[in-house]
């Protein structure tokens, strides 16, 4: 039938393969004269499924803005893409500035990409919001005066859900097993993690760093049964959690599983009857107050299922940052971080409004611990978590479960 | 106490390359007898998990994972007869092309019906939780799949070697040219190399469903550890591939044991080596019309 070197065939086979694994972009443009903002979020490889959604909160709060005038009245053009990799998201933010004019940029979820859009946003002095990426070390050692960090930090998840914990009894002496995404947001973690088990007389015995691309878990949960753990925690992100998760339940180990980063979107994709333990979150969509049910009934209107966190988190800041902008009058960066700078209160769909704290840049607000609901009281599939109490407490300051200025060794140059 | 961790850890490769040896095997016939590196395997293994979770709801766990890549193996007639058929002669850059295109067009596909978000299933209770033998611990689903491959592997195995359809896709493999020469026309056994082929990996895929993430790209997850298995196998041996695979998930296991760190990258080093020992595959054999 054929005549050709089976191993021409193989390396073709194998350059494809490889070519498929670079993933392809969505582009969405519009018109020029109008006001450019670029968002880029990842919407191929393990944060894929979450960067979808961040994509749809971010289109919505453009259309809603557009349909009310603009920014001092001028349309937003979005332009939103996958930014893939750290070394494409740069590029690409690169391109969004120079080339394609935009005023601002805004997005990601990696913290790895967050980090080199940072260092383009600083080199290019313009303000750059990272909406969805967790690490400390973005508002700690790596922070920049162009960079605004809306989700909240690694610290934040570790403390909202180890308080949880704590009053079970959880931590005080227990023997914890973590595992860790191996890259700059689970070492990250981890180092919160170690803090906080110091802090509170736990054992960490043992720790396992996890490639990004892992989808069997089975060696590690050997791993984990040969330690004999009291507690194991999931420092994982994305997909690995959605795998770890079901893979937990399939083992049915008798080691409680908890975790201090999760996504909605990771739940939702693990399915009912296979999380359980105490978790952390940033938002969900049956908080009850108005921006929130407003926002609610806006996306499931169009899109047909309710938002996840990052469409939501994506969504409360281009809608921040038109409120600047119409203060300000301005696009000017300077301009921009003086207001930010002058903590200025936001609305974003929470019982307390939020701030950057001008120092780093932070945007301190509420935080939640959640369990998960049985799965016979479930409304529908989207009715999985039961919130805990916002963390801080109602009558404690926001700022008390973020790292205070001794903790966090970022300096901003000016 | 060191040791049987180790072992357990080999055990549990052992159940894994089972899992692998699903993809990989039709990937391997399909490519033995056509000469065609189907890049677009994945697909079919996402469509058998997306069919299987779709089916879970309405009929239960066990009919999905039965009728999935029954549904899946009647779409590879089609993929047989309208696609790969035009290219068993053609420049083989024709039909990675091609493959590599109908990938894309299926992971957009299942986009567009099933939603970017994954859809989820989840193991029947019956089948949860894990099982101690001697001093080794089992996912007692995971032990499920392997005592199903072990007798797909022990069909299959039957299937090419005493039957009759079996010696005429031997001879298929060897000398195509013969073949003909007979009178036989190789086609219809292709259309049915090629149901068999995309219909194990749907089973792969359903089988797997309850237990990753069943999302749009899983199918290009999937690929890059097939090729390694059906590369280190050797090509035209169907004990190759079946050795490749248990290979593969046992020094991932012992990697992971040793040197955490290395374990994704062990099966590449493994390819790596095997590759510079023997260009052919662990058991490859040597055929003239690849040669």
């Amino acid at each position: 039938m054929i005549r050709y070197p089976r191993r021409t065939v193989l390396r073709a086979g194998a350059a494809f393969a490889g070519a498929a694994a670079l993933g392809f972009p969505a582009i969405v443009r519009a018109q020029a004269e109008k006001i450019r903002i670029g968002h880029l979020t990842p919407l191929t490889g393990f944060l894929g499924v979450i960067g979808g959604y961040a994509q749809l909160g971010v289109r919505l709060a453009a259309e809603e803005i557009n349909a009310s005038g603009g920014i001092l009245g001028k349309q937003i053009d979005l332009l939103s893409e996958d930014s893939i990799n750290p070394a494409t998201a740069a590029t690409k933010a690169q391109r969004m500035l120079e080339q394609d004019g935009a005023a601002v940029l805004l997005g990601e979820i990696s913290s790895a990409s967050a980090l080199t859009i940072m260092q383009v946003a600083e080199r290019n002095k313009k303000v750059f919001f990272s909406t969805g990426a967790r690490s400390d070390a973005l508002r700690g050692k790596s922070c920049n005066k162009y960079s605004f960090h809306c989700d909240i930090p690694n610290t934040v998840m570790v403390n909202a859900v180890g308080t949880a914990l704590s009053q079970q009894g959880m931590v005080k002496g227990k023997k914890f097993f973590t595992l860790t995404a191996d890259y700059i947001f689970g070492h990250d973690l981890l180092k919160a993690a170690k803090v906080f088990f110091g802090a509170h007389d736990a054992n960490l015995i043992g720790d396992e760093l996890i490639a990004t691309d892992v989808t069997d878990f089975s060696p590690y949960l050997l791993k984990v049964r040969q330690a004999k753990p009291d507690v194991v925690c999931c420092n994982l992100a994305g997909n690995q959690v959605t795998n770890l998760v079901k893979q937990y339940a399939e083992f049915g180990f008798p080691y409680p599983l908890v975790g201090f980063n999760l996504n909605t979107g990771d739940a939702w994709a693990a399915g009912a009857g296979n999380l359980s333990g105490i978790w952390p979150t940033v938002w969900y969509h049956t908080l009850d107050n108005p921006t929130s049910k407003a926002f609610v009934t806006a996306f499931t209107k169009k899109y047909g299922k309710p938002p996840e966190n990052h469409a939501w988190i994506d969504y409360v800041t281009l809608k921040l940052l038109a409120e600047a902008i119409n203060s300000t009058k301005s696009t000017d960066s300077g301009e921009l971080i003086a207001y930010f700078e002058k903590q200025a209160q936001f609305d974003i769909g929470k019982a307390r409004k939020a701030y950057f704290r001008s120092w780093d840049h932070q945007l301190v607000q509420e935080a939640y611990p959640f369990t998960v609901k049985p799965k016979d009281q479930m409304k529908d599939q989207w009715d999985m978590l039961v919130l805990g109490d916002a963390v801080p407490a109602a009558n404690d300051p926001l700022e008390t479960i973020y790292p205070a200025k001794e903790q966090n060794p970022c300096e901003m140059k000016a | 106490m060191q040791f049987e961790f180790l072992l357990e850890q080999v055990v549990n490769g052992l159940v894994l390359g089972g899992y692998y040896l699903l993809i990989a095997l039709g990937l391997s016939l399909i490519f033995s007898v056509g000469g065609i590196v189907n890049l677009a395997h994945g697909a079919f293994y996402a469509l058998g998990a997306y069919i299987c979770v779709e089916l879970t709801s309405r009929l239960g766990f066990g009919t999905a994972v039965a009728i999935s890549p029954l549904a899946v193996a009647l779409l590879g007639i089609l993929f047989e007869r309208f696609i790969l058929r035009r290219f068993y002669t053609a420049d083989p850059i024709l039909s990675l092309l091609v493959t590599f295109g109908l990938a894309m067009v299926a992971e957009q596909a299942i986009r567009m019906i099933w939603g970017a978000a994954p859809v989820s299933t989840e193991i029947p209770q019956s089948f949860r939780g894990s099982v101690i033998v001697g001093d080794f611990l089992f996912s007692r689903y995971r032990l499920l799949i392997l005592g199903v491959v072990a007798a797909i592997l022990l069909g299959v195995w039957l299937l090419l070697h005493k039957t009759s359809f079996g010696r005429v896709v031997r001879a298929g493999i060897e000398r195509p040219d013969m073949v003909a020469a007979l009178g036989i026309r190789l086609q219809p056994y292709m259309t049915a190399i090629v149901m068999l082929g995309v219909g194990l990996a749907a089973l792969g895929g359903a089988f797997f469903a309850p237990i990753t993430t069943v999302h749009p790209a899983m199918g290009a997850e999937i690929m890059t550890i097939a090729f390694v298995v059906v590369v280190i196998g050797g090509l035209g041996s169907f004990w190759g591939v079946v050795i490749a695979a248990l290979l593969v998930g046992v020094v991932r296991g012992i990697a992971i044991h040793f040197e955490p760190a290395a374990g994704e990258a062990s099966v590449y080093i493994l390819m790596f080596l095997v590759l510079l020992v023997r260009p052919r595959g662990l058991l490859g054999e040597r055929i003239e019309k690849f040669e």
